[in-house]
């Protein structure tokens, strides 16, 4: 594993943090309160390439390794979580396409996702169906003649991001009690998109419900096979989310530990900058070592991935666990760290913790990784 | 037993170290295969073998047997009997 970054990847990086500073960060909070994503901002990540970036260029999409590509989720994580989010369910619904699609899949919809033209989102979670994705609800039926002309869809989804833009859903549904995958158009008739408001992290993410009656989805847009649809297309999808949620996390542990070093060597108590006090160092302390931990397991996850590594997942598990409960450690000391100003909408520390808390919710909570993480090494045994 | 069985027992005798898989045994039928070693599996054969392991190909008898994912990984490859 090689711990230094090429000079191609040094200077993404550099290209990513300048475009961050100037027109991502400055705008996170009032988005974040106006709970919507700019069409302008979408306009210029499609204009750079940042959607649908992980598409090969055989797809037309910028193929970029996975380091630059995490760089590039880090930089944007580190501005606004909602826009990551965006980046994150945008390229799980490519990946899982590029993993799993048909020649004629890849071709109708790479491209153009590669282009941002398309936005894709998953619409995996229900109402009553979380992290046991195999007891979704929603139902596929076969229907038509002969053998069936089309897959019928019935059922609602839950806290879909960005569902409120995206042109192409992901969806799991059961056929004949088989969990499978569906890549259903926005236009379908019978498919209705509500907002969804009121969300305490990642507001500007735009989530939706997904309402499905008796929506007709052609035969060949099944993803996979019936019954891969989680252990395999879904399994892609959220293993891609994860890797993107994990240095998506690196970037918020980060924003944590800025605006804390500028606010501590800013804010006078007692005679001094507070940075001079030595339990505001233990909290720095904590924050910068922690924030550099979660970083080289992000890279290792990467390096594996690049690799084609069948360790990747199991690695990319423990970047994911370490670096979004890291963020939250982060971000509650930052706000600690702020003290009332941590807490009014003048700083945006209130933000990175509300924002934390859902990096240890999506793509595999918390609890999911501490179940699974210990599968992988176990399973040796 | 050629390379290819070879490379697949190997692979596959990591996680069931005490036991001497044969070519024709059913894993799925032994209980070795949770949902992590279905995708690890996947990884595995396309990086070993070098071949694109495609949507066509998601059918668990590809996957049953050592004897099975070598007649998958002859077939990507253009050898298959």
């Amino acid at each position: 594993m090689n711990l230094e970054l090429s000079p191609g990847q040094r200077a993404a990086r550099a290209e990513f943090r300048a475009f961050v500073a100037a027109e991502i960060a400055p705008h996170a909070d009032r988005w974040d309160r106006e709970a919507a994503t700019p069409a302008a901002l979408i306009d210029q990540l499609r204009e750079r390439g940042y959607l649908g970036s992980n598409v090969t260029r055989e797809w037309g999409g910028a193929g970029r390794d996975m380091i630059a590509y995490g760089l590039l989720t880090e930089e944007i994580g580190r501005g606004c979580s909602s826009v990551r989010s965006l980046l994150t369910v945008h390229d799980m619904v490519a990946h899982a396409i590029q993993r799993w699609g048909s020649p004629a899949q890849k071709q109708r919809y790479l491209p153009a996702m590669a282009r941002g033209e398309i936005l894709g989102a998953l619409a995996l979670s229900e109402p009553e169906a979380g992290s046991d994705a195999k007891s979704v609800q929603t139902a596929a039926v076969l229907s038509g003649e002969g053998a069936g002309d089309a897959w019928v869809l019935d059922g609602r989804k839950k806290w879909t991001t960005y569902g409120q833009l995206a042109g192409l859903f992901l969806v799991l549904a059961q056929a004949d009690g088989k969990p499978t995958a569906f890549l259903v158009e926005r236009e379908t008739p019978g498919l209705d998109v509500r907002p969804l408001h009121g969300i305490t992290g990642t507001r500007a993410s735009m989530l939706a419900e997904i309402f499905f009656e008796g929506v007709r989805v052609p035969k060949e847009n099944l993803l996979g096979r019936p019954g891969f649809g989680v252990s395999h297309v879904i399994s892609a999808a959220l293993e891609h989310g994860r890797y993107s949620v994990a240095w998506g996390s690196v970037g918020l542990g980060q924003a944590c530990l800025d605006a804390s070093k500028a606010y501590a060597a800013g804010r006078r108590q007692f005679g001094v900058p507070i940075a001079d006090h030595q339990l505001i160092r233990r909290m720095l302390t904590n924050m910068i070592v922690e924030v550099r931990a979660a970083r080289l397991l992000c890279l290792r996850a990467g390096w594996l991935r690049d690799a084609g590594d069948p360790g990747a997942s199991g690695e990319i598990m423990v970047a994911k666990y370490y670096a979004s409960t890291m963020a939250t450690r982060a971000a509650n000391d930052a706000v600690q760290i702020h003290g009332a100003n941590g807490c009014s909408e003048d700083y945006p520390v209130g933000r990175y913790l509300r924002d934390s808390r859902v990096m240890e919710i999506i793509e595999g909570s918390t609890q999911i990784q501490q179940i699974t993480i210990p599968l992988f090494e176990l399973q040796e045994f | 037993m050629d390379e290819t069985h070879g490379k697949i027992k190997e692979f596959l005798s990591r996680f069931f170290k005490n036991h001497d898989l044969q070519p024709n045994e059913d894993i799925f039928a032994l209980g070795f295969v949770n949902s992590l070693l279905a995708m690890q599996l996947v990884a595995f054969v396309e990086k070993e073998f070098g071949v694109a392991v495609g949507d066509e190909d998601l059918d668990l008898d590809n996957f049953r047997t050592i004897d099975a994912i070598a007649n998958l990984v002859a077939r990507k490859r253009g050898t298959a009997a």
